[in-house]
């Protein structure tokens, strides 16, 4: 029997982990280590409900109610002055936890302190677009949607970004194969010739090292072409190229045979 | 009104005219000389002036996040290369600098010098780069030829050390791989001895030229409020009245050591960041000319380490892997099997030449990374365009996108 394999997580396992292998933590600092941070943390938990908080590698990490996102980064960005929204996007979490977890990378300058806004959603939740706040999230959520299908409230203009419009699935998805899906695989041909024209044309050539020996097109196997589509056999002779030279250069006319000298040795 | 093909009227697939409101909408692009890649924009017109500008991006997407997820870590340090491929080296160096804020490693100073010059001659081959392209478009062909004159000295000396000239992976993971060729310094000082001298030339050719100015000054105007809300970084930030530099502000590697001005401009226009880039590459310089005292003294100190020492994530030198059986054995495991860092994430921001350039890391613990998002600046800077585009004339879009300084690379990644 083939092995099982989940169809929510297709990514790439590691082939061997060891039995008694416990991955270390990255540390995770408590807020109050720092002034400028734990003031921030005291100024949101009077107004918020803040779920979790540490900091991590030097920024601090805060995680929220997805229903306070827009209120929250309005906080964040008018009385806590953080003003750049450097990112914004989604992880993954829907084979283990059936949730998506969302990040703000926020930077405040005149602080020099950068925050993490964190919160998770279900997989059909949407959450408030921040494209009041920061135009820069205008295409940010236009990305995070192309990628992983999290739906935005009143974005101006929801559409994919970066894969075509009629792009079907969600290719940042655990579930989504590296090598695309079958819609992925096929959508030139169906889109330019249809569906019918899969069998003719067949499908894309992904081995870039690939190389068809018997391919008469191919500039690279001169020497070795048989016609298209005839029948190839492993004892198919090599033909040599031919040069019009070796049967004697046709373009002389007036040549005397009786009063040329043929040279035998070409080290006279 | 839709177009029919017929005999009397010509079809256009690329404009469709409406005669209704006047308004005519023009495909710039994604084939297009001055988008430096592939850019699409479509351009609402109203006679020659826009009045909607709707950037569509993704021609050249090839889903890098993706297929970090299913790579080992040090495997994917050539693939950031493709990135930003004007500067590819500052990829590789925020990638590695991610990871390695991620395992909590030290890196040896002497590879911190040499990381140093690379990133700088990297800004400088960027700059130099920008100003060509960016001058050709405008319709100075001479700067053309003269910045990429220079530009090839750079790449020369990255030849050098690494073996190429546009995607260098001349970094690691825990350091670089390889000490600086012999005459590397040498090359450099005698680069650095020409180019102020090549930066005069080239001002001296557009700071006082009528049509370089008419088609910088005062077009593409971007406010404080605009950059900072678009998430502009960089160059386009500096230019809008924020002097914010990464390097200066959040200090990374040995950039606290050095002695540098940020230059900065409250213009908002083309100008002010033309005059920028100009100003920077003479910064670059002067960082230069610091790195090489500061590797001349390491190796005064005699300091050789290249690459930290983690025998967990980070294979021993050649030398020891040769000669040493364990540092076979864990050689061996991280190239089948891949380094593991911990769990956790970190978001790593550095200053590359076109902006704040930011690899978020989500970390499960296994040789591959669980999320990897690429935060790169070109890719705001291209969404820019949608509020900056309008107002502006058809002819401005060449200059405005010039000084933006996109690559593609980097906003489909």
């Amino acid at each position: 029997m083939r092995a099982y394999k989940p169809k929510d997580d297709v990514q790439k396992k590691p082939y061997y982990t060891d039995r008694f292998w416990v991955a270390p933590q990255v540390p995770k600092y408590d807020v109050e280590t720092d002034e400028v941070f734990a003031k921030d943390l005291a100024a949101l938990k009077e107004k918020f409900e803040i779920l979790e908080a540490y900091i991590q590698v030097e920024q601090m990490v805060v995680y929220i109610n997805p229903e306070d996102n827009f209120e929250v980064i309005k906080f964040f960005k008018e009385e806590l002055s953080y003003d750049q929204l450097s990112e914004l996007s989604a992880i993954d979490w829907l084979a283990k936890r059936g949730e998506f977890e969302i990040f703000y990378q926020l930077l405040s300058m005149n602080k020099r302190k950068r925050v993490r806004v964190k919160m998770y959603i279900k997989e059909d939740q949407a959450i408030e677009s921040v494209e009041k706040l920061f135009r820069s999230a205008d295409w940010s959520e236009r990305e995070m949607y192309d990628m992983f299908g999290v739906k935005v409230n009143n974005h101006p203009f929801m559409k994919r970004i970066l894969m075509p419009y009629d792009w079907q699935g969600f290719p940042l998805r655990k579930s989504y194969p590296l090598q695309g899906d079958e819609f992925a695989q096929w959508y030139e041909v169906d889109k330019i010739y249809g569906k019918e024209a899969r069998d003719i044309i067949g499908p894309e050539l992904r081995d870039t090292a690939r190389i068809d020996r018997y391919d008469s097109e191919r500039f690279a196997r001169l020497g070795h072409e048989v016609p298209r589509g005839a029948e190839v056999k492993d004892d198919d002779p090599i033909n040599p190229q031919e040069y019009q030279e070796e049967g004697g250069v046709f373009l002389i006319k007036k040549l005397k045979k009786e009063s040329s000298v043929v040279i035998d040795d070409p080290q006279r | 009104m839709a177009q029919q093909p017929n005999r009397l009227r010509p079809f256009f697939e690329n404009i469709s005219y409406e005669r209704e409101d006047n308004e005519l909408v023009v495909n710039f692009g994604p084939q297009h000389p001055s988008a430096h890649g592939q850019l699409r924009l479509m351009l609402h017109l109203q006679q020659e002036q826009i009045v909607k500008a709707h950037p569509d991006i993704g021609y050249l997407h090839r889903g890098m996040e993706k297929m970090a997820e299913n790579m080992i870590y040090n495997e994917f340090m050539p693939t950031t290369d493709r990135m930003d491929y004007i500067a590819s080296s500052s990829n590789n160096y925020g990638f590695a600098l991610a990871v390695e804020k991620l395992i909590g490693l030290e890196v040896p100073r002497r590879a911190k010098v040499i990381r140093m010059m690379i990133l700088e001659i990297n800004r400088l081959m960027s700059h130099l780069f920008w100003l060509a392209t960016t001058a050709l478009d405008i319709g100075a062909m001479t700067i053309f030829l003269y910045a990429f004159r220079e530009r090839e000295y750079l790449m020369d000396i990255m030849e050098g050390y690494c073996g190429a000239r546009l995607t260098h992976a001349a970094i690691r993971i825990g350091g670089v791989p390889l000490d600086i060729q012999p005459d590397f310094l040498e090359q450099l000082r005698t680069f650095l001895g020409k180019l102020p001298q090549n930066i005069k030339d080239y001002e001296d050719l557009l700071d006082e030229n009528r049509i370089w100015r008419m088609r910088m000054e005062g077009v593409g105007y971007i406010s404080k409020e605009m950059a900072l809300s678009w998430g502009c970084t960089g160059p386009m930030l500096r230019a809008s009245g924020v002097a914010w530099d990464i390097r200066k502000e959040e200090p990374y590697e040995l950039y606290d050591e050095v002695e540098f001005r940020v230059p900065w401009s409250d213009k908002g226009d083309n100008f002010a960041r033309y005059r920028i880039y100009m100003e920077e590459m003479r910064e670059s310089a002067k960082i230069l000319y610091q790195c090489i005292d500061m590797y001349e003294k390491c190796v005064r100190d005699g300091e050789t380490e290249l690459m930290a020492h983690a025998p967990k994530y980070i294979s021993a030198p050649k030398l020891d892997i040769m000669t040493q059986n364990y540092s076979l054995m864990q050689h061996f495991v991280l190239v089948t099997q891949g380094m593991r860092p911990p769990v956790g994430e970190v978001y790593v921001p550095t200053e590359s030449p076109k902006g704040e350039l930011g690899y978020y890391i989500n970390s499960q613990g296994g040789p591959y990374p669980y999320r990897l998002k690429l935060r790169a600046p070109s890719f705001w800077h291209t969404g820019i365009l949608t509020d900056l585009l309008p107002g502006h004339y058809i002819p401005d879009v060449v200059s405005i996108i010039g000084t933006t300084n996109i690559v593609f690379g980097e906003v489909d990644r």
